[in-house]
């Protein structure tokens, strides 16, 4: 609180003053603490104590009661079965499920454009390198919120009707959205799936053992090869003994729309596209600055070494690059989620969109809004805490 | 020193007082009206022959009336209205916390916003129901929609009713949900829903007002839901519900009797006892309200009885194009019956 706490004298070694005193520095700086801390809990207290009696003053009902009610109207975008009697609390896990969904497939395709832009930028061919400049300078400067409008524009009128879909031979693009092959699900894509991530738990012990041995002996495995053939092959052997299933379910033309199959709604895709090519503009930016951080010595360096380009880029500049790029590349994913609320525009039934809905129904906007703040805090945290972690692996581990 | 620390208690001090204020109830709503010399009345953003404001301003619709009659019994001047727009979710919360005096806005009465919500529902101004409409062609009822999927503007009571009838009719409807009404009917027009639900008196407006080629689009006859629209206000202000409830009874009422905006000045001497009544020509009921005996006379000089509010608003005269349906007079087979003013 006080501004001469800011730069503290070095105490005095073998003498401590503990006594509490107003003239004390110390003791001023406690007090300035707990009057600083209690005056914020007298504001929100405040706050919260005038919200409540104003509610009863008006005779409005509060409290979290309505999440075990039915909520009883339709989504049409879910991924996970309810039932005609599910409760509010069903429903906020669905809206919370398709935030999830287009924010995990959105960092994942932000990342890889963003990464490829970033990249280009430095690329000996003029064109490349001008496009990526054109590219982030258009898509950084537009409002998030008019890019999704414009994409929504883009899937719904300039696409054609459901029954003249462009079609690619199983796939259907038309106003009805992505329409694609989707296999029947039975226990064989399920061991499949188990089959593949018992490869990746291999691959990170095996890329272990590779480093061991490498900086044992300098010599290289072929880690990649190695760890994909081995994920294939247990994926492979996972669907086999689940009795090799093959059918699949196809999207056919239905009366209304593209029924069966998997599909993308064109609201999830204008979403998604609003969303990737808005924020792969700023990491390709972060990624520009942090390929720039890394020093030409650096490069020089690896040459004289005797490594190939891509050796020089993978092994020394990366990683020095990736201190630089972590922390604003967390800030863009956090981005990247939040303004998935943006969607109520455009209907994707996100978690904000399936709030207004219970806001409406129940009258209960407080509440409403304060699970979705939890929600997003929740989300974001765990963002964080995950991209924090891979931080600290990227640091310098000094020797 | 001790300067920064009462700088810090005088800032707590200050906060706390300025929200201490607020917890104190809002005196009479009629008492601040008249102070304030303005009526402000929750209506809705755009919806031709109930609220749309003009290229210059100007509100008009059959909401609006309502607001404009009630300026004119309390305040003697129907220009005396603050029109505040409203979205569907912005509507209660405006009304709940005294942002507006009366909300006007084409809203549903149901037992859970009245019993919840804090509101009172005065009565209906028009009796509706939900329908659908779609491109004119192959459908001809709502129950050849299966598998369809529907535009729907959230914060109504319209995707309960839809989902209602979906599951009734084992219809498996999927809508896809918009937060305002622009996007949810841009969406129907450019082909992305079959079909686009919302009271009947919206679909007609929004077929007269938003279609490019009205004649494209049909309102299927069949309505799925009973809707009571109508004004609501706060509660805990009896008089001034009462208020809005007698201007809205007083103009159905004017019209059962006769009497109309051109006529009112000659029928303040009629024979019949109760249009004198009405009019304050011989029994003095505003004081009843607290207003003055000419309250209804003014009313219905800025307006017109209810049926002239709908035939210039939303009747069948207007591109809007509603029959008179429901919404007739009771001894003409709708439900229009306004509790006698007496």
């Amino acid at each position: 609180m006080s501004h001469f706490s800011m730069i503290e004298a070095r105490p005095l070694p073998g003498k401590k003053n503990r006594s509490i005193s107003w003239r004390s520095r110390e003791g001023r700086s406690v007090i300035y603490q707990i009057v600083a801390i209690l005056s914020v809990l007298a504001l929100v207290g405040l706050l919260v104590s005038n919200t409540l009696s104003n509610m009863r003053l008006r005779g409005i009902q509060s409290g979290y009661d309505f999440l075990f009610q039915p909520f009883g109207f339709d989504i049409s975008e879910t991924l996970i079965e309810y039932a005609p009697n599910s409760t509010y609390l069903v429903a906020f896990l669905i809206g919370m499920l398709n935030t999830l969904k287009v924010a995990l497939i959105g960092i994942a395709l932000a990342t890889l454009l963003g990464v490829l832009v970033g990249v280009g930028r430095f690329s000996a061919n003029f064109l490349v390198r001008k496009i990526c400049y054109g590219y982030v300078e258009f898509f950084r400067n537009v409002p998030v919120y008019l890019q999704l409008l414009i994409w929504y524009l883009v899937f719904t009128e300039a696409l054609p009707d459901f029954d003249k879909a462009w079609t690619l031979g199983n796939f259907y693009l038309s106003k009805n959205g992505v329409s694609f092959p989707w296999p029947v699900w039975q226990m064989g894509q399920t061991l499949a799936l188990l089959g593949a991530a018992l490869g990746g738990v291999f691959a990170i012990y095996y890329r272990r053992k590779a480093k061991a041995h490498f900086d044992q002996t300098g010599q290289t495995r072929p880690v990649w090869g190695v760890s994909m053939a081995v994920t294939l092959a247990l994926a492979v052997l996972g669907w086999l003994l689940g009795g090799a299933p093959s059918e699949w379910n196809l999207p056919k033309v239905g009366d209304f729309q593209i029924e069966d199959g998997g599909v993308f709604s064109p609201e999830f895709m204008a979403l998604l596209c609003g969303l990737v090519f808005y924020t792969a503009s700023f990491i390709a930016e972060v990624v520009r600055s942090g390929i720039a951080s890394v020093s030409l010595g650096q490069h020089e360096a690896s040459a004289s070494l005797g490594l190939t380009k891509s050796q020089s880029m993978r092994l020394v500049v990366l990683p020095q690059a990736l201190r630089v790029i972590i922390p604003p590349l967390t800030s863009q994913y956090l981005n990247l989620t939040k303004n998935s609320s943006l969607a109520v525009a455009i209907g994707y039934p996100e978690l904000v969109s399936i709030a207004n809905t219970t806001l409406n129904q129940t009258g209960r906007a407080i509440e409403a809004l304060s699970i979705v703040m939890l929600v997003y805090l929740t989300l974001s945290l765990i963002t964080s805490a995950l991209m924090n972690w891979f931080n600290a692996s990227a640091a310098i581990q000094e020797r | 020193m001790k300067k920064h620390a009462q700088t810090v208690i005088g800032a707590v001090l200050a906060t706390a007082g300025l929200f201490a204020g607020t917890s104190a109830m809002a005196g009479k709503t009629l008492d601040q009206i008249k102070q304030r010399g303005q009526v402000v009345c929750g209506v809705n953003t755009g919806l031709a022959g109930f609220s749309a404001a003009d290229s210059s301003g100007n509100w008009s619709g059959l909401d609006v009336d309502h607001c404009r009659a009630v300026a004119a019994a309390v305040l003697s001047d129907a220009s005396k209205v603050k029109y505040v727009p409203l979205t569907a979710q912005q509507r209660f919360t405006a009304l709940q916390s005294g942002e507006v005096d009366v909300l006007a806005r084409n809203t549903t009465n149901t037992l859970n916003r009245d019993g919840s919500l804090g509101l009172h529902f005065i009565g209906a101004n028009y009796y509706d129901g939900q329908g659908f409409m779609v491109p004119k062609g192959k459908i001809t009822s709502a129950k050849q929609l299966k598998g369809a999927t529907v535009c729907v503007q959230s914060g109504t009571t319209t995707e309960k009713n839809l989902t209602d009838f979906s599951r009734a009719n084992k219809l498996n409807l999927k809508p896809v949900v918009f937060e305002k009404v622009e996007a949810a009917t841009g969406a129907y027009f450019s082909g992305r829903c079959q079909a686009y639900t919302t009271d009947a008196s919206g679909l007609a407006s929004v077929r007269a007002k938003e279609a490019k080629d009205p004649a494209a689009h049909v309102v299927l006859s069949d309505l799925i839901s009973k809707e009571p629209l109508g004004p609501m206000v706060r509660r805990g202000d009896d008089e001034w519900f009462a208020i809005n409830k007698w201007v809205l009874s007083g103009l159905v009422e004017a019209e059962e009797y006769g009497i109309t905006q051109a006529n009112v000045e000659q029928m303040k001497s009629s024979d019949n006892p109760q249009v004198g009544r009405l009019l304050g020509a011989t029994e003095d009921l505003g004081k009843h309200l607290g207003l003055d005996k000419e309250w209804l006379t003014r009313a219905i000089k800025t307006t017109g009885n209810y049926g002239e509010m709908f035939e210039r608003n939303v009747g069948p005269k207007t591109a809007i194009n509603l029959p008179r349906g429901l919404n007739n007079q009771w001894n003409k087979g709708g439900l229009m019956y306004a509790s006698p003013l007496r």
